[in-house]
């Protein structure tokens, strides 16, 4: 009978251990702190782009262009593709979006895609997949993350143009590297809007999806800079997993500690109803928030009447990596080696042009797909 | 009376001087909601305890019941009862399957349904390709979310807490006063025993793993209808239902366990998160500290056992 007691002790000492949240995830956010890089930003948003305006994904901030005769090619042609993966809704919008645009240019014979699911390793293997096949005339690549993929993303851009977008890479190999203005612009633009809106001594919760991606680093080291130089009192920074559960038992778990929050600067919008939702349910009223461009944190905040800011990170860049590869090929110089896309804001003023209400919950305000084939059911509307 | 629930007044006496708003019928009525279906998968985790096996898969079930529910609803709440109805259906499949496994191929419980765990997270994600999709209308997040308006004295009741008190009600009914609940206890304290006896045990076995599986379909509707279509939600569930078990009194390799002791355990946990927030503990600490409770229940208990 004691031996077994002991072996169901091992056990649940194994269960507690597979179990066990990673504790203490040290702070190190200087790494990701670059005051040169903020400025920067902080003054594209202030610039006018350049390009169609109806077209956003075609338009660019502040570009120097690049040569590419020496990369045309008769069409057609076959564009290889590797994806970090789809693990988030924001990644599937623009996949979608993506594939449709392959689809409606009828100079792309092939679209070869290879999914690394969230793995380093995988990607790395993948790149090196599609350029021995030799059936790639161009390789898109949207890295998981940053200093893995360097290497083998200069390794293939020896061998064939390559055009990065999303996530970088820390080499000015690729063509060009397509993103919007950025995670500093992204999160200062939801601290500076609750700055502006609270009193001194404000409370605010600041929620975050996981520590240590850069594009996400970025926006709460912006946030952080500008709150620090305000009175506003940071009850807690906590990391929500981008899971509802999560999102709304730790805001559930602040309000009945603190009894009062005044704003909640959140990194991303997935989880941004459920935030708002705990607010609800313990009958208090729903405060100052930040979101992002999806259809549920949209119809939420218009049809209640609330008070909020949505910085976004456009969806639309999957399809200028598209029309940035077409425009390769067909010799066209093209925005490089950094070809920086608009980051519009949603405000209380402009959120009713957003609204879809034949989009589902998680559809992106900014996909830039309203034209391509297939747009609603393709994207899940109706 | 057993220790846990001085343990409860204990700890919720406490939290009352924190804050005199959980003193109050609201307080109370939203402490039970977040408890709810803990103590249900508890409940449920009870019948396969006491008869000395364990349940690993009921998290992934409650995943699975979350994600899929959204798949099938699709966007459409005409869709809610049948697909309320097909996840009750998976649930006893699932709960079939772990005691067929475990009962004739002689499969201990704690790789059965680890495996099950493995493979229902596995489907799950497969299902809905790694990342959340749809969303759950209204008429199926009611029962997690709403609440009852309009009843005498408490006022506002929420669904959680009622289906909760069935919950409790039937499953001390069965596990206390039926031939199974006793063949139940008979089968985890001495099996050979109980096969001589006559008790037959594979029958009696896996309808213990249909019993925590459907508590998994329940708490999985409840929690989907609070929080909203999460990959997460289930994530831990199965530890923090046996840690309840245990803490109410629940011998682990079975033979002993209560129903209200382990709803207690269940209530005492949620209780002792709630004051550990209070007193401003940060969550990962919170979540370690489950594990600590588990294993410091399993050896008070096998201390008591030797003493005696």
């Amino acid at each position: 009978m004691q031996r077994k007691e002991m072996v169901a002790l091992v056990l649940a000492a194994a269960l507690l251990l597979s179990a066990m949240p990673q504790a203490g995830v040290a702070q190190r956010v200087s790494e990701f702190w670059d005051p040169d890089e903020f400025a920067r930003q902080m003054a594209l948003l202030e610039m006018e782009p350049v390009g169609p305006p109806d077209k956003p994904w075609l338009q660019a901030l502040d570009p120097t262009w690049v040569d590419t005769s020496k990369y045309k090619k008769d069409p057609p042609w076959t564009i290889c593709f590797s994806n970090a993966g789809l693990f988030n809704p924001w990644r599937v919008v623009g996949f979608t979006t993506m594939q449709a645009a392959v689809e409606a240019n009828p100079l792309i014979k092939e679209f070869i895609v290879l999914d690394a699911e969230g793995r380093d390793e995988k990607q790395i293997a993948d790149i090196a997949d599609l350029v021995a096949s030799g059936e790639c005339d161009l390789l898109i690549v949207s890295p998981m993350t940053t200093a893995a993929l360097t290497p083998a993303v200069e390794r293939a851009a020896q061998q064939l143009p390559v055009i990065v977008f999303d996530r970088g890479v820390n080499t000015r190999a690729p063509i060009t590297f397509i993103s919007p203005i950025g995670g500093y612009a992204f999160g200062a633009q939801g601290a500076r809007f609750i700055a502006e809106q609270l009193p001194n001594g404000g409370k605010v919760l600041a929620l975050r999806i996981s520590p240590g991606v850069d594009v996400l680093e970025t926006r709460w080291a912006a946030a952080e800079r500008i709150f620090a130089e305000t009175n506003l009192d940071i009850i807690g920074v906590e990391f929500t997993n981008d899971d509802r559960a999560v999102a709304k038992s730790i805001v559930t778990d602040y309000l009945l500690r603190y009894g009062q929050i005044d704003a909640v600067w959140m990194d991303a919008g997935a989880t941004t109803v459920a935030v708002l939702e705990a607010f609800e349910d313990l009958g208090y009223e729903i405060p100052i928030f930040t979101g992002e461009d999806q259809q549920d944190v949209l119809v939420k905040w218009y049809e209640e009447g609330l008070t909020g800011i949505a910085p976004t990170y456009p969806t639309f860049q999957w399809r200028t990596a598209v029309e940035a590869a077409v425009m390769v090929l067909s010799g066209q110089p093209i925005p490089g080696p950094e070809w920086k896309l608009p980051q519009p804001t949603i405000t209380n003023e402009t959120l009713a042009q957003y609204l879809q209400y034949n989009m589902p919950p998680q559809h992106y305000a900014l996909c830039g797909c309203e034209d391509l084939p297939g747009y609603p059911q393709r994207w899940g509307g109706r | 009376m057993p220790p846990i629930f001085v343990v409860l007044l204990v700890i919720c006496v406490w939290i009352s001087f924190l804050n005199p708003r959980f003193a109050t019928v609201p307080g109370i009525m939203s402490f039970l909601m977040r408890a709810a279906p803990a103590a249900i998968l508890a409940a449920g985790q009870l019948f396969v305890i006491v008869s000395g096996g364990f349940d690993l898969s009921v998290g992934s079930l409650i995943t699975l019941v979350v994600l899929g529910s959204s798949m099938l609803i699709g966007g459409d709440p005409a869709n809610t009862p049948w697909v309320i109805a097909v996840m009750f259906l998976i649930g006893i499949a699932v709960g079939v399957f772990n005691g067929a496994v475990t009962s004739w191929l002689k499969v201990p419980s704690f790789i059965t349904t680890l495996g099950m765990l493995v493979t229902l997270k596995g489907f799950a994600l497969l299902w809905t390709g790694g990342a959340p999709r749809g969303a759950l209308p209204n008429n199926f997040r009611v029962f997690g979310r709403n609440r009852l308006s309009g009843v005498p004295l408490l006022d506002e009741v929420p669904y959680a807490v009622i289906i909760l008190l069935v919950v409790a009600v039937v499953a001390t009914y069965l596990l206390h006063r039926t031939g199974w609940g006793k063949q139940l206890i008979a089968l985890g304290d001495n099996p050979r025993a109980a096969r001589l006896s006559g008790v037959p045990t594979a029958k009696v076995r896996i309808l213990a793993f249909v019993a925590s599986a459907t508590s998994a379909v329940i708490a999985g509707i409840l929690l989907g209808g609070f929080s909203g279509v999460s990959t997460n939600v289930g994530d831990g569930q199965e530890l923090g239902a046996i840690s309840a078990a245990v803490l109410g009194g629940a011998k682990l390799l079975g033979g002993r366990g209560t129903m209200p002791g382990a709803i207690a355990g269940a209530l005492t946990l949620q209780a002792l998160f709630t004051l550990l927030n209070l007193l401003g503990w940060p969550k990962p600490l919170r979540d370690g500290l489950q594990g600590v409770i588990i294993i410091g229940a399993v050896a008070y208990t096998a201390w008591r056992e030797r003493r005696s």
